[in-house]
């Protein structure tokens, strides 16, 4: 008689279809926690605010009110569908084109509010997404990385994945749906300053990063031939990095003052206490931990027999580094690249204190105006490219490791 | 042919390696054995100068090492090591070419020599040329670890504990690979193990270390019937003693004129394996068959027995 394993577990999991009692485990906790803030921020947040002008406080506005009834009704049955769907355990492909959809839906349906709550002679006005937009933006972002992450999908996917979104993000800016959002409004007065602080913002992103590259490459191959060198610059960068970042910038004031007072050359090149100059050595500096260190611990990581093998072939030091160590060490160091740009797109936005400028020049602008939407106007681009940053290197860091 | 004289390597307080002196005759192959930390390795390390010595001389083909640079040196001689070494990011074609390529050989002569080793390698160049290191089995990257060694065409290779990481099977078989490999190309291989096993099977001579010195120097035969006294005799002198004698003799060498019944040995058996099956038939003797498969005669017990022990 044949009678194996499979056989039984079959049987049992009939017996469980027969019988289906609903156990702790037929639900999906993050799927719990996204579909209750959804229900609440829906039911007890409003969906966007209106406000008579840019600065007075506005009031709520609940998500059935904003919408006009066709938009409002099936836009209600996507999120509710979408949110039972994240409870009950649905299949990853299925919950990330679920919240997806509902992403790019609240995306839309937040442009059709401010039509609909205002007249089009009303240039006063300001309608701009509230808690429930938010909320719900949040959860549904957290249901699409998380059913992503368990999709396992390789580098490729997820560059076009990242690609996609900006294509819609993109063509809903330009059929100008959001034209009538309060930060869209303040875009359009600040259009000539934004795309200027755009690139600074990147500049100096960038920059520092470059300088880091250059200065903490080589040092970080040092580190790993001298262990006494090793020993005295990795607790040095350690502290610089504790370093609080406004606390940097007030640092570097005093001593490039006096240098450009004392020095002209440097005062021609732009070096003052305030400006560029300061906020791009504290970024640099702190740019320079996780180069040197991933460098040194990629170094470290590499099979000895490797190294001993291409020393016993004959390879120089200067062939070992570059035809060995440094493409093993690869994907390791460009981790460490991934932290540095992440870390100074946010970091740029401080540098705005200094008159460093970058997007924190909007931020700070909108904290003084008391302008929540001009904050905004500074902040969501500054998340949008630290996000891209992170997935793009991400990318990159496996297609090393795939080579590798 | 390499001169090794007077060499002494110090590590500080430790004298590693303490004025050693041996010849090494062309194509042969030189077994070190020892203990860890014995020194072997760091003579073998002292002849392509991974590692200057602090006195003494090494000259190969009758030319000091030291006059030339030690990257120079080194792409002139092979070098294979425990485990491998491969190069986890390069292909096995390019791995192969990694000394052929820092000596400038042009691109055709490269490929040329990459499918030949493969092939000497018993390894498929369509199949395995363009494959990472990871993807092959444990045997097959040891393959390409000694075909990579060998790539330039160099007279002399130094092997350091190059089996040590394959299990005994798939051991016994690259054993027999490199004494082929060896004696088709006539390479002079001086080789590290800690294996008194396989530096029989494979050594032309051995050569026993301890401490850093250089204990005793002969063919293996010699080593096991007239060990010295100390310490090589404690690593020959086990209970395998005659039965590691035997295994450097062959069948052919004791065939006497008679009859014998039962299925034929062949003449290129060892004596130890010979005996073997002598015991496990319950056979007085067996024929003998040369590799046509003529009868040559037969070996018996007696014979080998005799053979078996101290030699005068």
């Amino acid at each position: 008689m044949n009678f194996d394993a499979s056989e039984v577990g079959s049987r049992r999991n009939v017996g469980f279809a027969a019988f289906p009692v609903l156990t702790r485990e037929a639900f999906d906790k993050l799927g719990i926690f996204i579909a209750l803030l959804t229900g609440a921020s829906f039911l007890f947040e409003p969906f966007v605010t209106l406000r008579a002008n840019r600065i007075v406080s506005g009031k709520g506005v609940g998500f059935f009110d904003a919408l006009p009834h066709s938009l409002g009704y099936p836009g209600a049955l996507l999120v509710g569908a979408v949110a039972v769907a994240a409870i009950a355990r649905a299949p990853p492909w299925m919950r990330a084109g679920g919240a997806g959809l509902t992403l790019a839906a609240l995306a839309y349906l937040v442009g059709e509010a401010p039509s609909h709550l205002v007249g089009p002679d009303n240039r006063l006005a300001r309608v701009a997404p509230a808690g429930a937009f938010w909320l719900m933006g949040f959860a549904f972002a957290l249901l699409l990385t998380d059913a992503i992450g368990r999709l396992k999908l390789g580098p490729w996917p997820r560059l076009s994945l990242l690609a996609i979104t900006f294509v819609i993000a993109a063509s809903f800016l330009n059929s100008g749906l959001w034209d009538g959002l309060s930060v869209l409004k303040e875009y359009a007065v600040h259009a000539d300053s934004f795309w200027q602080e755009a690139i600074n913002h990147v500049a100096l992103a960038l920059t520092s990063l470059g300088a880091a590259l250059i200065a903490g490459l080589p040092l970080g191959v040092a580190c790993h031939q001298s262990s006494r060198l090793r020993d005295l610059t990795l607790p040095v960068l350690n502290i610089v990095q504790t370093i609080p970042s406004i606390a940097m910038y007030g640092l570097m004031m005093a001593p490039l003052a006096l240098l450009a007072a004392h020095v002209p050359l440097a005062g021609e090149l732009g070096i003052r206490g305030i400006g560029t100059a300061p906020a791009l050595i504290a970024l640099f500096l702190y740019s320079l931990l996780p180069v040197v260190g991933n460098t040194v611990v990629g170094l470290a990581s590499v099979p000895a027999q490797s190294v001993e093998a291409a020393k016993g072939m004959g390879m120089t030091r200067g062939q070992l580094l570059t035809k060995i160590e440094l493409p093993l060490a690869a994907p390791v160091i460009l981790t460490g690249v991934r932290i540095v740009l992440v870390q100074n797109i946010g970091l740029v936005t401080i540098a705005a204190l200094i008159g460093g400028g970058g997007f924190g020049v909007f931020v700070l602008q909108g904290i003084g105006q008391a302008a929540t939407d001009l904050v905004l106007l500074g902040a969501i681009p500054t998340i949008v490219l630290a996000f891209s940053a992170a997935v793009i290197l991400d990318a990159v860091v496996d297609l090393l490791k795939g080579r590798a | 042919m390499i001169e090794v004289s007077n060499l002494s390597r110090r590590f500080g307080d430790l004298l590693a390696v303490d004025s050693v002196s041996f010849a090494v005759a062309a194509g042969t192959i030189t077994a070190l054995v020892g203990t860890s930390g014995s020194g072997k390795s760091t003579l073998l390390r002292l002849i392509n100068r991974l590692i200057e010595p602090t006195s003494g001389a090494v000259r190969i083909d009758g030319r000091d090492t030291s006059t030339v640079s030690g990257e120079e040196l080194r792409r002139g001689i092979g070098y294979a090591i425990q485990g491998h070494g491969l190069f986890p990011h390069w292909t096995v074609a390019r791995n192969i070419a990694t000394v052929p390529d820092l000596l400038g050989w042009d691109k055709t002569r490269i490929a040329r020599r990459v499918n030949e080793l493969l092939e000497l390698f018993g390894l498929d160049p369509e199949t395995y040329a363009k494959k990472l290191p990871r993807q092959l089995s444990g045997g097959q990257q040891q393959r390409i670890g000694v075909a990579r060694a060998i790539a330039a065409e160099p007279k002399v290779l130094l092997m350091d504990e190059p089996f040590g990481a394959l299990d005994p099977i798939i051991r016994l078989k690259a054993q027999e690979d490199i004494l082929a490999i060896q004696r088709r190309l006539g390479i002079t291989i001086v080789l590290v193990t800690h294996d008194l096993d396989e530096a029989i099977r494979l050594g032309d001579r051995i050569a026993v270390m301890d401490s850093g010195r250089l204990l005793q120097y002969g063919a293996p035969a010699e080593i096991l019937s007239h060990p010295a006294h100390g310490f090589v005799e404690k690593l020959v002198g086990g209970a395998d003693r005659p039965l590691r004698l035997l295994s450097l003799g062959k069948v052919a060498e004791l065939v006497e004129p008679g009859p014998a019944d039962g299925v034929p040995v062949a003449e290129a058996t060892s004596l130890r394996d010979a005996l073997s099956d002598l015991l496990w038939r319950g056979a007085e003797s067996l024929p003998v068959a040369s590799n046509s498969g003529a009868l040559l005669g037969r070996i018996t017990l007696p014979a080998i027995v005799a053979r078996a022990g101290r030699q005068a």
